[in-house]
C-alpha cells in the first residue's frame, strides 16, 4: 500500500475527485494548506500599504491505494490538477505498513 | 421655554441614531485589526459608552454646559452636577426640546470621542488602564473644549469659530489625543515590518455602513429642530460622503491601481468627519468640494505614519484629525448665510472666518495633545498602560477577557487547536 499526498490548486479539487472516483478510487482525505514553491505568492494593498502574501492556498489530497494502482492514480491526479501554469503543485508517494477499517477492523488493502 | 412636538421627536431619533454610531465604529475598527484582538477593540468601545454615560450626567454634561464659570468662557460650573437642574437650558441656548434631551443628545457626542482614540492605540491598551483614561480624559479634554467651542458663552463660540456638529469638538481633538497615546505606549510589536492586515473587511463595510446612517443624527441632529436647518444638513452630509468615498477610491485606482473597499469604507468615513463641522454653514458646492477634498487629502495623509514611524493603527490621524482640520478651514471659505453662520472668503465675507477657524483648530489641536499626553504618561508611569508583550503575542481577546471572537473548526472549536476544552464540573471552562 502507498499513501498518495497531492497537493494542488483549490479549484481543480472537484476535477480531480471526480477523475479519481472515475478511476475506481473511492474515498479521499481533504485539507485546506498554504505554502509556497517556485510561484510566487501576492500583493495585497489596505490604504495605500503594501503586504507580500507568500504563502498561497492550495488543497492537500491524501489517498491510500494498493500498490498496483500507484502509478494510475498519481497519473490522473496530475492530468487532472494540471493547468499548465506556475504553482500547479506536486505529489508525493509514501510506503505504507498497515491500515485498519475502524468500523470492521478488516486491515490491509481490505481496509482501503 | 416652548418645547416643539416635531423637534423633539426628531432629537429623540437622532439621540439614539448618533449611539448606534459607536457600535458601528467598533465594527468599522473590529474588522481593521487582526483575528486575535477584535473583541479587544469592541469590547474598548462598547465600554466607552457605559463609563461615558455616567461620566457625562454625573460631572461632565455640567462642565461643558453648565453656566460659565467666572465669565472666561473656559469651563462650565457644577450647576448641573448629578443632573441637579437639568430641566434649566444652557445659558445662551434657545431650545425648543426638552434641556434634558439636548443632555442625552450631546452625550452621544462625548461618548463616540473618546471611543475614536482606540483606534490609534489599537491591539496593545491595557483594558483597565484604558477605562481611567477615557474617564479622566472626559473631564479635563473633552469638557473644557465642548464648553470652549459648543457652548454659546465659550470662548471660540463667542470670537465666532463655527463647528456645525463637531469637527474640531469631536474630530480633531480625537484625533490628536489618538496620536498622543499612540506615541505614549508605542507602537504594536514588529510595526511596521510585520504585516498586521485587517481580519475582517465586510465588518469594516457594515461598521461603514453604520456610522454613515447614524452620522445623519449627528449632523442634521445639531439642528436641534426638525427643520430647513437640519434638512441641509443631511443633504450636504451624504453629499460630501458620496464625494469622499468616490475621491478615495480614485485615488487609489491612480497611485495603488485598484480601487478598494476598504478605501471606499475609509473615504466614506473621511467625507463624514469633514463635512461635520461644515454640514449647517454650506451649500452643496461647498459641500461637494469638501467631500472630494477629504477623500483624496485623507487618503494621501494616512501614509505619513510610516514617514513619523508613528502606529497609529487603524489612522484616527489621517481620517478624523486631517479630515476634522479640512473641514474647519473649508467652512472659512464655502461658509454662507443662506445656509446658516457668517459669509466665508468665496461669499464676500472676507477672510475672518477663516482667521476663526484657524484659531479653534490650532488651539484645540495643542490642548488636547499636550493634555491626553500628559494623562497617558502618567497613567504609564503610575498603572501602566500597555499590555505585556505575552499578552501582545497572544492577543487581546484571550489575555484581556479570556475568549476568543471566531469558532469555527467543528472538531477544535477554531483558534484552540493546541488543545480541546473542557467544562469542569464547576462549569467553568478550562
Amino acid at each position: 500500500m502507498k499513501l498518495i499526498v497531492a497537493v494542488i490548486k483549490p479549484f481543480k479539487l472537484d476535477e480531480v475527485k471526480d477523475a479519481l472516483t472515475e478511476a475506481g478510487i473511492h474515498g479521499l482525505t481533504v485539507s485546506e494548506v498554504q505554502g509556497f514553491g517556485r510561484q510566487k505568492g501576492h500583493t495585497e494593498v489596505y490604504r495605500g500599504a503594501e503586504y507580500q502574501v507568500d504563502f498561497i492556498p492550495k488543497v492537500r489530497i491524501e489517498v491510500v491505494v494498493d500498490d498496483d494502482r500507484v502509478a494510475d492514480a498519481t497519473e490522473t491526479i496530475a492530468d487532472t490538477a494540471r493547468t499548465g501554469k506556475i504553482g500547479d503543485g506536486k505529489i508525493w508517494v509514501i510506503p505504507v505498513e498497515e491500515a485498519v477499517r475502524i468500523r470492521t477492523g478488516e486491515r490491509g488493502s481490505d481496509a482501503l | 421655554m416652548h418645547l416643539d412636538t416635531g423637534d423633539t421627536a426628531w432629537i429623540l431619533a437622532s439621540t439614539a441614531l448618533v449611539l448606534l454610531m459607536t457600535p458601528g465604529l467598533a465594527l468599522f475598527y473590529g474588522g481593521m485589526v487582526r483575528a486575535k484582538n477584535v473583541l479587544g477593540m469592541i469590547m474598548q468601545n462598547f465600554v466607552a459608552i457605559a463609563v461615558v454615560s455616567l461620566v457625562w450626567v454625573w460631572v461632565t454634561y455640567s462642565l461643558a454646559f453648565g453656566p460659565d464659570w467666572g465669565g472666561h468662557g473656559i469651563i462650565g460650573t457644577f450647576h448641573f452636577f448629578g443632573m441637579s437642574n437639568v430641566n434649566d437650558a444652557p445659558p445662551g441656548y434657545t431650545l425648543t426640546i426638552p434641556a434634558v434631551l439636548f443632555m442625552a443628545f450631546q452625550m452621544m457626542f462625548a461618548i463616540i470621542t473618546p471611543a475614536l482614540i482606540t483606534g490609534a492605540s489599537a491591539d496593545r491598551l491595557k483594558f483597565g488602564s484604558f477605562i481611567v483614561f477615557i474617564t479622566i480624559w472626559s473631564v479635563v479634554v473633552y469638557a473644557p473644549v465642548a464648553h470652549w467651542v459648543f457652548d454659546p458663552n465659550g470662548w471660540l463660540f463667542k470670537r465666532g469659530a463655527e463647528d456645525f456638529a463637531g469637527g474640531t469638538v469631536v474630530h480633531i481633538n480625537a484625533g490628536v489625543a489618538g496620536l498622543a497615546v499612540a506615541l505614549v505606549v508605542g507602537r504594536r510589536k514588529g510595526w511596521p515590518k510585520k504585516a498586521m492586515p485587517p481580519h475582517n473587511v465586510p465588518m469594516i463595510l457594515l461598521g461603514a455602513g453604520l456610522l454613515w446612517f447614524g452620522w445623519f443624527g449627528f449632523n442634521a441632529g445639531s439642528a436641534l429642530g426638525a427643520n430647513l436647518l437640519a434638512s441641509n444638513a443631511f443633504v450636504n452630509t451624504n453629499t460630501a460622503t458620496a464625494a469622499a468615498l468616490l475621491a478615495w477610491i480614485l485615488t487609489e485606482r491612480i497611485r495603488d491601481g485598484k480601487p478598494t473597499t476598504l478605501g471606499a469604507a475609509s473615504g466614506a468615513v473621511a467625507g463624514l468627519v469633514a463635512i461635520t463641522p461644515a454640514c449647517g454653514y454650506v451649500n452643496v458646492v461647498g459641500a461637494t468640494i469638501i467631500g472630494l477634498a477629504a477623500g483624496v487629502i485623507c487618503c494621501l495623509a494616512v501614509r505619513l505614519k510610516f514617514a513619523l514611524k508613528l502606529d497609529d493603527a487603524l489612522d484616527v490621524g489621517g481620517v478624523h484629525f486631517i479630515g476634522g482640520v479640512l473641514g474647519a478651514l473649508l467652512i472659512g471659505f464655502f461658509g454662507t448665510k443662506a445656509i446658516g453662520g457668517v459669509n466665508g472668503a468665496f461669499h464676500g465675507g472676507g477672510f475672518g472666518l477663516l482667521g476663526n477657524q484657524a484659531l479653534a483648530v490650532v488651539v484645540v489641536a495643542v490642548y488636547s495633545f499636550v493634555v491626553s499626553w500628559l494623562l497617558a504618561m502618567a497613567i504609564k508611569k503610575t498603572i501602566g498602560f500597555r499590555i505585556s508583550d505575552e499578552q501582545e503575542d497572544e492577543g487581546m481577546d484571550l489575555s484581556l477577557h479570556a475568549e476568543t471572537a471566531y469558532e469555527f473548526s467543528p472538531s477544535f472549536g477554531g483558534s484552540q487547536i493546541f488543545g480541546k476544552r473542557e467544562t469542569s464540573e464547576q462549569g467553568s471552562a478550562k
